[in-house]
């Protein structure tokens, strides 16, 4: 009988407890969806449609035509590939002198003198600077003739060497130009990494007479493995995504001898060369496979880690 | 703390140490320090082939003087701030969310959507290029600031979701369930808990994307073509080309280029610090 009365007092709490049962779950969802969609629409979907176009023939404006493997079969015979490439490993094995250069400045900075955090700043100066103008600054420090490079060169009697248009040294001496920053990036994560080194630990290695390259070796260093990891993924992927330094200091020369497979595809697909976006594609399809190969396994590690830690 | 403090060491040691500081520092700096001399020197030095001693006279007005006055230097960096500004502000709020998200809530495809982010981030930016320039193109946006803003955005939630959702994870996660039980809706756990909160996260992330946003060079050649848009580090690639040789001028441009972020970082330096070291300390 009373059910009348009682039935809108019940609807009234149901209606409204919707959403108190299902934001839980929908919350999440909500919050996401700006990021995630914006993700989606501007990185993930790219990649796949880059895969997608690296199988046509396209010149960006007109009709794009279907040709298979084509372009891939034409990469694996076309010698400036092969030089990217090769340009490319040098690049990520020389690159990686970082990470030791790093940890050599962050030890030698690592003390509590007077003005020390001044002279850190100092130190990671270069990582600041945009790389086009490292590039310009390195172009100068190079520059035959006049540059000081070249002055302490003759100095020392090794007489005239232009680096940036030599096809033996090029590639080298833009590499010592990314590391100029490279370097200072990993110096900045070892000094916060030594900061947090368990000083009971070193103590007690020390009464143990552990002391100088053996303490480095057994007690510092694995205590900085969060740090190493850190500056491995990002020196690698540092080294895979050299653009910029190769587009201001050489535009890939001389003779193409300097270019990457980054520098490669922009070539490609939007220089005056003519606009290639399939060959272009395919030659990006190529290096993001190289970095999966990386990306998978940070990606491995971070899992174990999460799985662990948590 | 390694390796053991100079002040323990003898006598002669500290002061070796405290001249190995000066110089390793001018060295490591060499390159630079020779650029923002060369900018101070008057053009008759470098055709007189003084290129390394000091200047014969202080050019530091002129030189710069001439460079905004000879080249759109000027619109290229008022371009940038209009690039860098609106990416940190849309970065940061598309982030917040998203880590709260992932921090916060358990649910299944938690761990798949956070790793969608994280490998997104380490791409080559060469596999997005074609794609991303037609759908700028699209979209109505190539050549303008606002397309290389919604790319930036979209590109760097990744690696801020990752750092986000780590800062709130290590928050105390009672503070979430005690509000929940309160009856507080998710809504407001978030705005009023878990964001104030986040402050010195979200410092970390503004100084650090706004260098990141302002020395990138690869989207702005890619995404915009006319000085109208162009960011200052893709204005100053093509000066370089206009300015052939005349180094005093490349020198003081590329000073000027490099200021707001050196400017940034020094003011900033810790949070700067805090957000560029995120997870080299933990286990």
């Amino acid at each position: 009988m009373a059910t009348p009365v009682v039935m809108p007092d019940h609807m009234a709490p149901a209606r409204k407890s919707w959403w108190k049962v299902n934001q839980r779950w929908l919350a999440p969802w909500m919050f996401l969806a700006p990021g995630v969609f914006m993700f989606l629409v501007y990185v993930i979907f790219p990649i796949f449609s880059s895969m997608w176009i690296s199988f046509y023939d396209w010149d960006g404006i007109g009709e794009a035509t279907w040709i298979g493997w084509q372009n891939y079969v034409e990469l694996f015979d076309d010698d400036a590939f092969y030089t990217s490439l090769k340009n490319n490993v040098i690049w990520l094995v020389l690159y990686m002198l970082a990470v030791p250069a790093g940890l050599l400045i962050a030890i030698f900075l690592n003390q509590n003198v007077t003005g020390i955090r001044l002279y850190k700043s100092l130190f990671f100066f270069p990582f600041v600077i945009s790389q086009v103008v490292v590039g310009l600054i390195f172009a100068w420090f190079y520059a035959p003739n006049f540059g000081l490079l070249t002055k302490i060169l003759a100095w020392l009697g090794l007489g005239d060497i232009a680096i940036l248009a030599d096809e033996r040294f090029v590639t080298y001496g833009i590499i010592a130009a990314g590391l100029w920053p490279q370097i200072a990036y990993c110096m900045i994560l070892y000094l916060t990494g030594l900061n947090n080194v368990s000083p009971d630990q070193v103590e007690a290695a020390r009464l143990d007479g552990a002391k100088g390259f053996r303490m480095l070796w057994h007690v510092i260093i694995p205590q900085l493995r969060p740090a190493t990891f850190i500056a491995v993924v990002v020196t690698i992927i540092g080294a895979l995504r050299s653009f910029d330094l190769i587009s201001i200091m050489t535009d890939g020369g001389p003779y193409g001898s300097s270019r990457v497979l980054s520098f490669y595809m922009y070539e490609q697909a939007l220089s005056e060369y003519g606009f290639r976006m399939g060959y272009g594609a395919a030659i990006a399809v190529i290096l993001f496979l190289i970095m999966m190969v990386f990306i998978s396994g940070f990606i491995w590690k971070m899992i174990a880690d999460e799985r662990g830690g948590r | 703390m390694f390796p053991k403090p100079i002040e323990r060491a003898a006598p002669a040691t500290r002061f070796g140490y405290n001249i190995a500081l000066p110089v390793a520092l001018v060295l490591w700096l060499l390159p630079l320090l020779g650029v923002m001399m060369t900018s101070i020197k008057p053009a008759a030095d470098l055709t007189a082939g003084n290129y390394f001693g000091l200047p014969s006279s202080v050019a530091l007005v002129e030189n710069y003087t001439a460079v905004f006055e000879n080249s759109p230097i000027g619109q290229y960096i008022w371009n940038s701030f209009k690039v860098t500004i609106p990416t940190v502000v849309g970065t940061i709020a598309l982030s917040t969310l998203t880590g709260f998200a992932l921090a916060v809530y358990g649910f299944r495809a938690n761990l798949l959507v956070f790793f969608m982010f994280v490998a997104g981030n380490f791409v080559p930016f060469q596999i997005l290029m074609v794609p991303v320039r037609d759908l700028t193109l699209d979209l109505g946006l190539y050549d303008t600031t606002m397309g290389l803003i919604l790319f930036h955005v979209a590109f760097q939630t990744g690696f801020c979701t990752l750092f986000m959702r780590n800062f709130i994870k290590a928050l105390p996660h009672e503070l979430i369930e005690s509000a929940r039980v309160e009856g507080v809706s998710e809504l407001k756990i978030f705005w009023y808990i878990v964001l104030p909160l986040m402050r010195p996260a979200i410092a970390a992330l503004a100084v650090l994307i706004f260098t990141f946003i302002w020395n990138d060079y690869f989207w702005a050649t890619v995404l915009v073509q006319g000085s109208h848009a162009l960011p200052v580090t893709a204005g100053l690639y093509s000066l370089n080309g206009q300015w052939v040789a005349a180094w005093h001028l490349i020198s003081a441009g590329s000073i000027v280029a490099a200021l707001p972020p050196v400017i940034m970082f020094f003011l900033m330096q810790k949070h700067f610090i805090a957000g560029l070291t995120l997870g080299a300390t933990k286990g």
